[in-house]
């Protein structure tokens, strides 16, 4: 317990150094560098269903649009100007404050969770393809159904938003939801998630109930993707339905891809990765004069990659001080000069058993009839 | 409440704009059923096969706001649509030998994120090359009112209505009649066995992808008729709404396409009518979930099931 204090003291603590050196540097850098820390906790997030559990969900920018519009709707709408104190007053006092509203983001957060366990319980029956199609299915009924609510401006979108998310507060979510996943992945629930993917009935006959994890799985996915959709809206102060359509959740899907499927840091990378390279394009789009080429690039780097990488840069492995190490050639030799051919054999014996828990292949989908 | 007459009329709209989607749905199906792949990159072909009726018809000088030319006469039209056919037919073909054969044995997700893929990059190269202002199709045909009895309709409507029955009566005949239909039927129960039999297999999905390509294109160039506005971005919303036609239909089957389309335009319409238009877009992914909870096979599959 103080131990897990201790570390989200260091996170904190590191979120406001990040935030200091944000608040120096040049500001566009500095807006690329927030929005990389959103993306990080959407990928994160999405990684948890797609890429542990190996549900295929499309659906994370709808889970993102009901937390933004959740807590936007508690910090913009609930307040009102007050002539005597001169400026915006909430209705609940709590979220005057600038950390205040740090609750507006958690209620959106659980709102999404929410949507998660509605969408997850009837979605448990469809397994690759259909669920895919039902997730995308529920995010465009999200997006369609903001657009017919006009008290939260309907498809012009709300604006106005106050500007509470900074590098702090994105930073910290950011490395909490890292934190928490980290663990996540190494607990018996996160085992459990891994067996799922790897083979949904052989996962069951362990005892696994297979219907309580996919369905929590979704659910804490779709807690921190709301955390991101609200930091997003009180980052960009804007947001309307098309922010989060479907193409929202194609970018996250990529992110994935791009770092590798099932894997913390390939999410983590291919977030960072894929929120400053489309920046750096945004350059060439308009130094050429052709908008759209930057999404023709993104998509061109997505199909090339599933041709010669499908399993992305990392596959399942860790970014770890050990896989560089034995990434390392000559790093082997060193230890044990006396003896180098027995050496070197437990060494690729070991590197085997690794390799081989992390197959280079993507995780296996449910055949169908064949 | 909504009198019997008006509920006819959107009907009557509902089976034109539900015989686009199952155009489009029929090309989805005839894929998934022989690859078990959702080709996502479908709802673009239907994008490009507007774009490619548009083109040469704006080349050979017909511009729907000129005084010169506002009009195509009709032997034109039909030459417009099987040069977008063929078109179409060609690109189909091309992604499915450039991305999708690769993949073949590589697992449905890889797949599937390239069919993503090429969808993305379909509507974004359109992007660049077509620009992202709005295009306005040429008229092919006066439009005129046609009265049905209770309903009236315009003629573009019943054109669409009409050529789209044509279009599936001749793809009913090949599968059920022609050597080849009867080496996709094959296929579609399975690859390996019909390979076993002599089929080519890789010929008859290249020829899947070309049909169903075409037809897209046929639906591309029809919906311009009745929505003469083009966008890179059209392919998109009917791409996913004919998709979950051929899922409501049963997914791999073609009657359950065409079924599935035009129960949606038709469910869509009536929407439209009672709740208004904005709804009517929520519609088709409503009757997604429900349908894939109640009967996930659909109206018209057969349901499979998983072997260990």
């Amino acid at each position: 317990m103080l131990r897990t204090l201790g570390i989200l003291a260091l996170i904190c603590a590191a979120a406001f150094g990040l935030h200091l050196v944000l608040d120096s540097i040049d500001a566009y850098w500095a807006r690329i560098a927030n929005l990389c820390g959103i993306s990080i906790l959407l990928a994160v997030s999405l990684n948890v269903i797609n890429g542990l559990c190996g549900q295929f969900s499309l659906g994370h920018a709808g889970f993102m649009a009901i937390g933004a519009y959740v807590s936007a709707f508690f910090t913009t709408t609930l307040r009102y100007f007050d002539d005597a104190a001169g400026q915006y007053v909430t209705v609940l006092p709590l979220l005057d404050q600038s950390w205040g509203f740090v609750p507006a983001l958690l209620l959106g957060g659980f709102a999404a969770a929410a949507a998660g366990l509605v969408i997850g319980i009837p979605t448990l029956r469809l397994r690759g393809d259909y669920l895919a199609i039902a997730t995308l299915g529920f995010g465009e009924i999200v997006t369609i159904m903001i657009t017919n609510f006009s008290k939260v401006g309907g498809a012009n979108g709300l604006s106005g938003i106050p500007a509470y998310s900074n590098g702090f507060w994105i930073f910290t979510f950011a490395g909490i939801c890292v934190l928490f996943t980290l663990h996540l992945q190494r607990s018996t629930f996160g085992r459990a998630l891994i067996a799922i993917r790897e083979n949904e009935l052989a996962a069951e006959v362990m005892g696994i109930r297979t219907a309580r994890i996919k369905i929590a799985a979704f659910v804490y996915g779709a807690f921190f993707a709301g955390i991101a959709g609200g930091l997003l809206g009180h980052f960009l102060q804007t947001i309307s339905p098309a922010t989060f359509g479907f193409m929202k959740s194609i970018e996250v899907i990529v992110m994935l891809v791009l770092g590798g499927l099932g894997s913390l840091t390939g999410a983590i990378i291919g977030a960072v990765t894929l929120t400053v390279l489309p920046e750096l394009l945004r350059d060439v789009e308009t130094s050429t004069g052709m908008p759209g080429i930057r999404m023709v690039v993104y998509s061109l780097v997505l199909i090339l990659l599933m041709l010669f990488r499908p399993q992305g840069i990392f596959g399942q492995r860790e970014l770890s001080l050990r896989l560089l190490r034995s990434l390392l050639p000559g790093r082997r030799k060193e230890g044990a000069p006396s003896a180098p051919a027995a050496f070197t054999a437990q060494q690729s014996v070991e590197a085997k058993t690794f390799f081989a828990r992390a197959p280079q292949t993507l995780p296996p989908q449910n055949e169908g009839k064949k | 409440m909504l009198a019997v007459n008006e509920l006819l009329q959107q009907v009557a709209n509902g089976l034109a704009k539900g015989s686009v989607y199952a155009l489009i749905a029929v090309g989805y199906t005839m894929v998934y059923g022989v690859l078990e792949l959702i080709n996502f990159a479908h709802g673009e072909v239907f994008m490009l096969g507007a774009y490619f009726g548009y083109w040469p018809a704006r080349w050979l000088g017909y511009m729907p706001d000129s005084g010169e030319k506002p009009q195509v006469p009709a032997p034109v039209a039909l030459l417009l649509t099987f040069g977008a056919m063929a078109a179409c037919a060609l690109i189909g073909v091309l992604v499915e030998r450039l991305a999708y054969r690769p993949l073949r044995n590589a697992g449905r997700l890889s797949a599937l994120i390239t069919a993503i893929g090429i969808s993305v990059l379909m509507q974004n190269l359109a992007l660049v090359v077509f620009h992202a202002d709005s295009k306005d199709f040429p008229r092919m045909i006066d439009q005129q009112s046609v009265v049905l009895g209770p309903v009236e309709l315009p003629n573009t409507k019943l054109l669409i209505i009409g050529v789209t029955a044509l279009m599936m009566a001749g793809l009913f005949w090949m599968v059920r009649y022609t050597r080849t239909g009867a080496a996709m039927r094959a296929c579609s129960h399975s690859m390996k066995t019909a390979s076993l039999m002599g089929v080519n297999v890789n010929r008859i999905i290249s020829l899947t992808f070309a049909i169903g390509s075409a037809m897209a294109a046929v639906a591309g160039v029809l919906i311009s008729l009745d929505q003469p506005r083009l966008t890179p971005l059209m392919g998109l919303m009917p791409g996913l709404k004919a998709f979950v036609a051929a899922v409501l239909g049963g997914i791999g089957s073609i009657p359950g396409a065409v079924a599935g389309g035009i129960l949606l335009g038709v469910v869509e319409s009536v929407v439209g009518g009672v709740a208004g238009t904005t709804y009517s877009e929520a519609v088709a992914f409503v009757l997604l979930i429900l349908i894939l909870l109640v009967r996930p096979s659909g109206l018209f599959g057969k349901s499979g099931r998983e072997k260990v």
